[in-house]
């Protein structure tokens, strides 16, 4: 195609240049990478994927099947970019690569941002209904936001030359657009998609934000946005899209969309050097008026009506161009590079032939309304005989279509309708009133005489390789037959067995012509065939844009403690409990975590020891029957708890399996601390919350997360009273004074604290609790207090090798959601009373014997430390498949026992003591012998020092 | 994502949710003299039916409260909230 | 030695850390700014019992209703829930405002000192709302919340109770495991629209 001078809402005053395939390309601001390799004359974009057909641009929009390519280079470089939407900018870099991109592999370092929005009224799509629509609803007072995907507002009437109340179009969308800036509750967002509807109001949009900028010019900026929007009200005025023909060779680039090569006309100044138009309606001839207009030969209009007398063909024919109808295009041809070199015209239903040169054939089988957004949350479509269209059937909650979009054709009618649906909109959302609104616009749009009902040119030899439904897909005619012919009777089937209306532009032309002609096939009704479903995106989203900004330490939180910053000073190694970072062992020089852990151990064993205990969850309780609905929630009893005593408890769920556990101090009367496991603290206060809330709410409790007010370091070793009378001289720590499970407010280290004794090493140990802001000082206080006596700091690897020689289990190391409290041989702990899951422990399946039960587990062999996780089974020697009869689930190297052990759960396990079972490896088979779960210091003689 | 009405604080987005499965299915008063088929029945079997179907919601991240929601399963209508207590009738 | 070791006791700063990038960053006249250490003090009680009538004559002013926070005197009661709240005042003002609210609540309900529970950003300018934009679903436009009004919910994967100051200032509680994800959000939001504004 050539530029005309002064044509086209560019900018022809400046030359910009960008490089295709490495050409070097010369461009105007305003341009897309499509208008302007058509203005380069490069017909030929590249190969289609399957046949190998050289292929070119066929419209000016989003539906364009071909015109696609590779954008950018290195790692932002993206595959499959829209070139009619690709706006050029100094420095782009395009590569042909039509119907397959190329993935980049590496790190992509734009910024993909997203946003959150709220309106009452959302209007999609900018063209005459949709700023009808938005004006109406904003000035009846409504929160609007329009969206366009275009630079520019106006939609389809960039793409035409048309008169609005007696003037040019721009100017009527000039002053609407004046009249929404100047609205303050107006959002509009041009260059935006919007990709997703879903429930409740939420729709997603995708902005492109700086990615149409030279690289220079971007300077921090998102390349795009994507919008999380929360509307009341969506109205769809998408408009519609311009639906081909099908006959042979009906894909050399060439051959075009009749409103497409318009649009290059008035959006970008191009037009053709002899055009013919082939059409089934009058539409196209508004692009024969304005090509003379713009001084195109236009050589021929080849109509399918035997009588085109509507006001359209007489003007063109008053023109001086040639209209012959009842004729069809029946075949091309091609010049060297395999673009149109001419078009073979024949008498429908046939007769005499007739080649004419053109470079390019403008055609129109109709229209169809674009209302994908409709389909989304179940909006169906039906065929609507006079329009020959699919419009909207049914009405989604919440959503209104107005314009092209509900198969409303003319600028005049789309304003009118568009204004009436911003009023109803804006008047479900409580503002103002659809009927009392200002006065809709006259409908004057000229009439038009019916289209033809025709979808093909069937191909006069029989063969039909050539004539193309889907060029994205290079799905033919003989592609669909032979799909129907094998008993496909399902546009959906047809769809997956041919891939038409898969490709990427959402096979915007494919996929009515391909019902189409499947209803043909089968001499049915259309309506009994239908259409694909279209669903969402509507365009393709990148991985960057779902990830946003969630990247490094936006991902997920990551918590760590007040004492944190020390931890890291003093080379802990962390590890991830849920999203916290705990100290997993302290190194010192050159130690591996075996030899750092060993040590931590012995340290706490034989002198003191200290650990960052603020991450168990923590509950505060209050009111009068705080004792009662702890009672109903623990296996154990709580009620009888002395103020100023703790107790270890242990809950389940209704199933009867182990949920959680933790100490529960009673600190007054009526005031409880619950101590949950690191992971399972909401969790637990969601779940009491839940019992309190509906199935208790007579009772007088009040429950209050206080797991970040305190901050606790455990001090921990038979040195610790030593420590301690240093840190709180007040405080009496003696064994008389200060018993095992007991609760003291005192002083510590100049800082009023709560200290309890409570172990989970079974060391003398004591737990101090000051306010999180003070967790810091007071671990700097105990250790500089513990120094004279080697204080160790250990980690979260000691506790659990620590608690493991003790046989305390783990809430979610030793239990997995199918332990009971029974099978972790804690009968002990099962009071006399009713709670939550209690009836659970005596169905049939609790009452096994052979449910798996916890044990000790001793290697035979001291030195062999078998994984977490291993099999264990009967006998040394076995057959795969073997029967696993249990599993480890915690094992380490225990310094105060100067051998390996751990913890298992086995099958009948507890009436096994003594005897040997086997844990079979990839490399070995490894003899354990199955002993108590407490394996050190049993008569607990250490724990009072 | 679905938006939600708390009864309390009105209007939020899923994600300040928990679920909490069917609602209306009271813990038993007293679990000890059910049979164990009942108090499986109880444990496991819930509806899942298309249509309306009445469920807890925490807002968790909110003001805590469980309440219930009716939802239509098969168009994912909310149809309503109502306070813990309350009749599904109330639900609005 | 006890001496000695009292006079280290200090208290720490939960956003320590992030100090100099929260003062570094800022969009026009928009920035962040921490406010440790303020004085909160959890509320339990029904706002229909005995203790509603007590509280407010202590409180200067009723208990607020859902979503809603009253400044009365030095301090500042948030609603969190039915039977919820949280007074927050300056630093300091703990255990007396603990004393008295205790004193009119009596037996009718429950306080505690949360002072370390939540630490304060202070989120503030004309971009104010638009930072919040960027990773908060709530709806802040003026028609539809301002001064007065408070929100328990969602930074992205973090829990936050905003409470919303003067037209563009709001003060963000989060817990202080939380504080530097919520913060690096904020200043992440405030980077983006500093790009935006700069080339405006
Ligand atoms: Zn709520």
């Amino acid at each position: 195609m050539k530029r005309l001078a002064g044509r086209g809402r560019i900018n022809q005053d400046r030359t910009i240049s960008f490089t295709w395939d490495g050409r070097a390309m010369s461009a105007h601001p305003g341009d897309t990478v499509a208008s302007v390799l058509l203005a380069n004359g490069i017909r030929v974009l590249g190969s289609s994927v399957l046949m190998n057909r050289p292929r070119g641009v066929v419209t000016d929009t989003m539906s364009d099947p071909n015109a696609f390519g590779q954008i950018g280079t290195g790692e932002s470089s993206e595959p499959l970019m829209r070139l009619t939407q690709v706006e050029v900018y100094e420095g782009l870099t395009a590569m042909s690569r039509i119907h397959k991109g190329v993935l980049p592999t590496g790190t992509d370092t734009g910024r993909f941002e997203k946003r959150h929005a709220h309106c009452d009224v959302l209007v999609a799509g900018a063209g005459p209904a949709g700023l009808a629509a938005a004006l109406a609803a904003a000035e009846a007072g409504a929160r609007v936001l329009l969206v366009d995907e275009h630079p520019h507002l106006g939609g389809s009437l960039l793409g035409e030359d048309v008169v609005i109340d007696d003037r040019p179009a721009h100017l009527w969308v000039a002053e609407v657009e004046q009249r929404l800036r100047d609205n303050p509750a107006v959002t509009i967002l041009t260059r935006t998609t919007v990709f997703n509807v879903g429930d409740q109001g939420a729709i997603a949009l995708m902005q492109r934000v700086s990615e149409h900028l030279p690289e220079a010019k971007r300077r921090g900026r998102a390349l795009r946005r994507m919008w999380q929007v929360r509307t009341h009200e969506l109205v769809v005025a998408t408009g519609a899209t311009e639906r081909p023909l099908v006959f042979p060779n009906n894909d050399r680039p060439g051959v075009m969309l009749a409103a497409g090569v318009r649009g290059y006309l008035h959006r970008y100044g191009l037009v053709p050097e002899r055009a013919v138009v082939f059409t089934t309606n009058d539409d196209a001839y508004r692009t024969v008026l304005d090509l003379i207009n713009a001084g195109v030969d236009v050589t021929r209009v080849v109509d399918v009506r035997p009588d085109p007398q509507g006001w359209l063909p007489r003007r063109a024919r008053e023109l001086g161009v040639e209209v012959r109808g009842g004729s069809v295009v029946m075949d091309t041809t091609a010049a060297a590079d395999g673009a149109l070199a001419g078009v073979v015209v024949a008498p429908l239903g046939g007769g005499e032939t007739e080649l004419i040169t053109c470079d390019v054939l403008a055609v129109s089988g109709g229209w169809d309304p674009l209302f994908d957004l409709h389909h989304y949350l179940g909006g169906t479509a039906r065929w609507d005989e006079q329009l020959l269209a699919f419009v909207q059937d049914n009405v989604v909650a919440g959503q209104r279509v107005t314009g092209a979009a509900a198969g409303i054709f003319g600028t005049t009618a789309c304003r009118r309708d568009g204004h009436l649906i911003g009023l109803v909109a804006a008047e479900a959302t409580g503002f103002g009133s659809a009927t009392s609104g200002p006065a809709a616009p006259e409908a004057a749009d000229v009439t038009e005489q019916a289209p033809a009902d025709f979808v093909r040119v069937a191909a006069v030899d029989g063969d039909e390789s050539h004539s193309f439904v889907d060029h994205h897909r290079d799905v033919t005619m003989a592609g669909i037959e032979r799909a129907l012919n094998s008993g496909i009777t399902n546009v959906e089937h047809l769809k997956r067995y041919t891939l038409v209306g898969t490709g990427t532009e959402q096979g915007r032309t494919a996929k009515v012509n391909a019902g189409r002609l499947a209803a043909d096939h089968f001499d049915l009704d259309f309506h009994m065939i239908g259409v694909s479903n279209a669903r969402p995106p509507s365009q393709p989203v990148t991985f960057g844009s779902f990830a946003g900004r969630a990247l490094g330490a936006r991902f997920d939180p990551v918590r760590t403690t007040a004492i944190h910053s020390w931890h890291v000073a003093h080379g802990a190694v962390f590890e991830d409990v849920g999203q916290w970072k705990r100290p997993w062992f302290f190194p010192q020089g050159t130690e591996d975590m075996d030899a750092a852990v060993l040590r931590e151990c012995a340290a706490v064993r034989e002198g003191v020891g200290m650990m960052d205990a603020s991450t168990l969850g923590k509950i505060d309780l209050r009111g009068k029957d705080v004792g009662v609905f702890l009672d109903r929630l623990y296996t154990g009893t709580m009620g009888t708890l002395k103020v100023g005593r703790a107790r270890y408890g242990v809950m389940c769920k209704a199933d009867g399996m182990v949920f959680d556990d933790g100490v529960v101090l009673r600190v007054a009367e009526d005031n409880f601390v619950a101590t949950t496991t690191t992971g399972g603290a909401a969790g637990v206060l969601d779940w009491m919350e839940d019992f309190l809330q509906t199935e208790w709410p007579d009772l007088d409790v009040w429950l209050t997360s206080v797991t970040e007010q305190w901050a606790t370091v455990a001090v921990v070793g038979p040195q610790v009273r030593t420590v301690m009378s240093t840190l709180a001289p007040e405080l009496d720590v003696t064994q008389d004074s200060f018993k095992f499970m007991q609760v003291e407010d005192a002083v510590v280290a100049g800082m009023p604290a709560r200290v309890a004794r409570i172990s989970f090493s079974g060391e003398l140990a004591f737990e101090i609790n000051v306010p999180t802001t003070s967790g810091l000082a007071m671990w700097e206080a105990v250790f500089a207090a513990g120094e004279p006596y080697g204080i160790t700091p250990y980690g979260t690897e000691a506790m659990h090798v620590l608690r493991a020689e003790k046989g305390y289990f783990i809430v979610g190391q030793e239990t997995d959601g199918t332990v009971t409290p029974l099978d972790l041989g804690l009968d002990w702990m099962i009071a006399d009373k009713e709670f939550v899951g209690r009836r659970s422990l005596r169905r049939t399946d609790m009452l096994r014997e052979d449910r798996k039960q916890l044990v000790g587990i001793l290697p035979v062999d001291p030195n062999d430390r078998l994984p977490e996780g291993a099999q264990l089974i009967e006998t040394a020697e076995y057959e795969i498949p073997v029967a696993m009869i249990g599993h480890v689930t915690s094992s380490y190297e225990s310094a105060a026992m100067g051998r390996t052990f751990g913890l298992a759960l086995v099958r009948g396990g507890r009436s096994r003591i003594g005897e040997t079972i086997y844990a079979p490896l990839l490399d070995r088979t490894v003899a354990v012998e199955l002993v108590d779960p407490i394996i050190f210091d049993a008569e607990g003689t250490r724990r009072d020092g | 994502m679905f938006q939600i009405r708390c009864p309390y604080c009105g209007p939020r987005d899923e994600p300040e949710f928990k679920y909490g499965g069917q609602a209306h299915v009271a813990y038993p008063a007293d679990p000890e003299q059910l049979s164990d088929e009942e108090w499986t029945r109880f444990l496991f079997v819930r509806d899942n039916s298309r249509g309306r179907y009445a469920e807890r919601w925490n807002h968790a991240a909110g003001c805590r409260r469980w309440f219930n929601v009716i939802r239509d399963t098969g168009t994912h209508e909310m149809v309503g909230s109502y306070r813990s207590g309350e009749r599904p009738e109330d639900a609005r | 030695m006890l001496r000695g070791l009292a006079a280290m006791v200090s208290r720490a700063e939960p956003l320590a850390a992030l100090e100099a990038k929260i003062a570094a960053t800022t969009v026009d006249d928009t920035r962040l700014t921490t406010v440790p250490f303020l004085a909160q003090v959890g509320l339990r009680l029904d706002p229909d019992g005995p203790a509603a009538a007590r509280l407010a004559a202590v409180l200067g002013s009723d208990l607020p209703g859902p979503n809603r926070a009253v400044a009365a005197g030095a301090h500042r009661v948030l609603w969190l829930g039915p039977d919820e709240w949280l007074v927050v005042a300056a630093d300091g003002q703990e255990d007396s405002l603990v004393a008295s609210l205790a004193s009119a609540v009596g037996e009718d309900g429950g306080v505690i000192d949360l002072s370390s529970n939540r630490t304060g950003l202070e989120l503030s300018g004309a971009f104010a709302r638009e930072v919040l934009a960027t990773c908060c679903t709530i709806d802040f436009h003026p028609r539809v919340f301002g001064p007065g009004q408070c929100v328990q919910t969602l930074i992205q994967k973090a829990g936050v109770l905003i409470d919303q100051r003067t037209d563009d200032t709001y003060l963000l509680l989060v817990r202080p495991s939380f504080a530097a994800y919520v913060a690096e959000w904020l200043l992440d939001g405030m980077l983006g629209l500093q790009a935006d504004f700069s080339t405006r």
